[in-house]
Parts: C-alpha cells; structure tokens; sequence
C-alpha cells in the first residue's frame, strides 16, 4: 500500500516538474493572466471618481472581480494544449491514480497563475488605497481563495474540454461555482481594509478550499476522462 | 431483491411503452388538483392580515420553488445513474428535466419579484435565497449549454452529467439560506419542526396546489423523456414496428 502511495506521489511531483518546466521555456503564456489582471483593476478608477475614500470603498470588490476573470482566462492552458498533444491520455493510462496527477497539473497550474496573481493583488490593493498594514491579510486571503478558484476551474476546464470554443461556456460553468469564495473572499479582504479581523470569513474560504481539494479533483478527472473516450 | 425492473427502464422502447402509460395518471390528477389548489387558493381562501390578496402569490411561488430545487435534484440523481449504469434512458430523462427545471426556476424568481415589489417596495434584493436561487438557474441554462455545445450524444450525456452533479452542492445552500442567513427572504413556514405557522384555510390550498405543480412536472418530465427517447432512438427498428402496428402513434 504504502509503496503505491509513494509510486502515486512520484508520479504527480514528476508532473508537476514537467509542467514547471514548460512554462519556464514559456514564461510569456503565464504572465498574460497577470497582466490582464492589472489592466483590469487600472480600468476601475479610471471609470469612476477616482477619489480614494470612493477607490477604498470599490477596491474589495475590484481586486476579487479581477482576480476571478485572470483565473478565469488562465484555466484556457490548463488541460487544453496536454489534451491536443496526447499527454493527458498517457498521464490517464500510467496506472497511476488520475485525480492526483490533475491534482498535481491544477497544483501547478495554480503556483503559475493563483500564486503571482495573489501576490501582486496587494499592490493593486494599496494603489486602490488599501493600508499598508493590510497587505499581510489581503495576501492572505488572496491565497486561500485562490487555491478555490483554480480547483473548481479544474472541474470547468475538465468539463469544457471536448468543447471546440469554450471561453463563454467556460465562464459560465465556472463563476456559479466560484461565488462563494468570491462572497467570503471579498468580506475577508474589506475587514483587512477597515482594520478588522478577518478570522470568520477566513475559515469559510480555508473551508472552501479544503472542500474543493477533497472533491474537484475526483470531478475533474471524471470530466477529463469522459473527454478523452 | 431483484434489480431486473429497474433495469428493465434502461430499455428505450419499454421506457417509451411505460412512460406513455403512465402518464395520464399524472396529468390528469394534476389538472385536477391545480384548478382546485389554484380556485380555492386564489378565490376562496380568505385575504391575509397584513399583506391583503398580495399573498395569494405563494399558491405560485411556492410549488415552483419547491419544484426548481426538486427538479434539479431529480436531473442530479438521473444523470449520475446514467454515469454510474451507463443507462442511456436515465440521461435522456435528465436531458427532458434541464429546460423544465429552468422554466420552474425562473417562474420562481419572478413570481418572487411580483411580490417584492410591494411587500419589500423592491423588485429585487441582494439577498442570500435570491441570489443562489439565480444561480441555480445558472446551474441550468450552463448544464443546457454545455450539452448543445458537445457534439457526440454520448459524451454530452456524460460530461454535463459531472456538471449536473457537481452543482448538486448549490441545492443545499437555497434550501437552507433562510436559516443560515438573517436573510430579507422570510423563513419557511410550512415544513417545520413545530408544525405550520399559517392557518388551515391558507394551507390546505397551498398542498393542493404543491401536489399539483409536482404531478404536473412527473407528467411533464414523462411527456418530454419520451420525445427525447423518440429523437435519440429516430431509424431505430422499434420504432418502424410500432409505427407499423398502430399507425402514426407508436
């Protein structure tokens, strides 16, 4: 059993060291998301007053919206160039158990897009005129809710992948899915700007994403596989 | 126990016999029951205390909300023993459930901002029961969506079946968002532990017509599964037999 288990586990860190590896050779495919971002949050004040009383108000709200359609225009390469080429075939017929190697391929995908995305929203937040001393929270919940969103992203992906032009479909499959953790992660982040602590809120969204690691890959590997019939 | 009647379903000209048979016993009942619930609910019972004819509204809402959650579920539990069994009748019910389910849904939300309007001065509030109620309704027109967006039948069964389970998550949420939430969106006041907080001549026609709504989604769901087993099953030899013995009407 235990020899299985560590098999499985070698198994997803060596996808996930191809996957990093790919996108070193590429990093422009992984920075387009992070730069769509910061457009995104730059097209906020400039649509409004851009006071910042009003901007402090707004920025919960914007950095979340943002952050949503980033990860959203990012799930295109999570499993769509492994499927064309076939490597998503053989990853299914290794013997080795699917959900994990998804696990590890939406692990991955998460360290090129959530990660970066989460660390530059805070910057974003202070230009939109959140204190300095929230940033640590504002990372924070940034991560937890992150890690949510690229998991049910995984199950859209899977789901979207036998779908010729799936950008609209992708959408919306995913963002209903995503709402809650949009919900909490928004509250989180405008208790971290009022000074407040985020502590409820928080464990709603580590509960999310606790519930979306348990669950969306058995989902998207189900979804994946029917795609690949 | 035997499972062989349940997977006798699995068989589309059996389906199609057995759907066709049953359902008169539910449309009719249904009509019945809706033109009683409905008469009694919306002429007969007496005006409300507070909210005048107003409240009438639920003798609608109410069955339809009831029936936008049940219908997903319904569609949930069907696709996932199409995926499970592999029973291709069992997808082709959910398929037939999706655009009544949606249907059920959205007369839920507007009834529900028919009487927004003037008991809470507003036709829409951000409001937990509301909102997920919206997304539900989401969760359908996207389970509706991506199957007309996959080309071979059988993957669209199974894919949007992952769908139709996976959203299954959201069913709980509505239900519950009035007790989890101090929410605008009063509590129930039907199904409850301590029994019915309205009185008997509001409640009685509320049944009635809850019945009614849900014998009237059976039939449905019979009435459109079967069209959809016609349409997947077109050029099958059951078909051209049955035609060929009873004429146009299989």
């Amino acid at each position: 059993m235990s020899s299985l288990q560590s098999s499985a586990w070698r198994a997803a860190s060596t996808v996930i060291r191809r996957d990093l590896l790919l996108a070193f050779r590429r990093p422009g495919e992984w920075l387009q998301p992070l730069a769509f971002f910061l457009i995104v949050t730059l097209l906020f004040p400039l649509s409004t007053d851009p006071e910042l009383a009003r901007l402090r108000q707004l920025a919960p709200a914007a950095l979340w919206v943002a952050l949503l359609l980033a990860s959203m225009l990012a799930l295109d390469f999570l499993f769509r160039e492994d499927a064309n080429d076939g490597t998503l075939e053989q990853l299914a017929l290794s013997g080795q158990p699917f959900a994990v190697l998804l696990l590890a391929k939406t692990a991955t995908h998460w360290m090129l897009t959530g990660l970066p995305l989460a660390v530059v929203a805070p910057l974003a937040a202070v230009a939109l005129g959140a204190p300095a001393s929230s940033v640590p929270q504002v990372l924070v919940t940034l991560l937890l809710g992150s890690v949510s969103l690229s998991l049910i992203g995984s199950i859209g992906a899977g789901l979207t992948l036998g779908v010729r032009r799936s950008g609209a479909l992708l959408s919306l499959l995913v963002l209903p899915l995503a709402i809650p953790t949009l919900v909490f992660g928004a509250r989180a982040t405008q208790l971290a700007m009022v000074g407040e602590s985020v502590a409820g809120p928080l464990y709603l969204l580590g509960a999310l994403a606790v519930l979306g690691l348990t669950l969306a890959p058995l989902a998207a590997a189900a979804a994946v596989r029917i795609s690949l019939e | 126990m035997s499972w062989a009647w349940f997977h006798r379903f699995g068989s589309p000209p059996y389906f199609y016999r057995v759907a066709g048979l049953l359902t008169p016993w539910f449309a009719w009942p249904a009509a019945v029951l809706l033109v009683v619930g409905l008469g009694w609910g919306l002429f007969v019972s007496p005006p409300d205390k507070l909210q005048g004819d107003a409240y009438r509204i639920i003798y609608i809402h109410v069955p339809n909300s009831w029936l936008s959650l049940m219908s997903y579920s319904a569609m949930a539990v069907s696709a996932a023993i199409g995926l499970i069994w592999r029973i291709k009748v069992a997808h082709a019910v959910a398929a037939a459930i999706a655009p009544a389910g949606a249907a059920f849904t959205a007369v839920s939300l507007l009834t529900g901002m028919l009487w927004g309007q003037p008991m809470w001065g507003t036709y829409w509030a951000w409001d937990p029961r509301i909102v997920f109620e919206l997304v539900l309704l989401f969760f359908f027109l996207g389970y509706i969506a991506l199957r007309s967006a996959i080309d071979d039948l059988n993957r669209a069964d199974r894919t949007s079946a992952v769908l139709a389970i996976v959203g299954v998550v959201n069913v709980p949420i509505v239900h519950y968002s009035v007790i989890w939430w101090n929410s605008l969106h009063q509590a129930p006041s039907v199904l409850r532990t301590d029994g019915p907080s309205m009185p008997i001549q509001m409640l009685a026609p509320l049944l009635v017509s809850f019945l009614g709504f849900t014998l009237y989604f059976v039939a449905v769901m019979l009435v459109r599964a079967r069209a959809e087993v016609l349409h997947r099953e077109r050029g099958g030899d059951w078909i051209r037999e049955a035609v060929a013995m009873h004429g146009n009407s299989p």
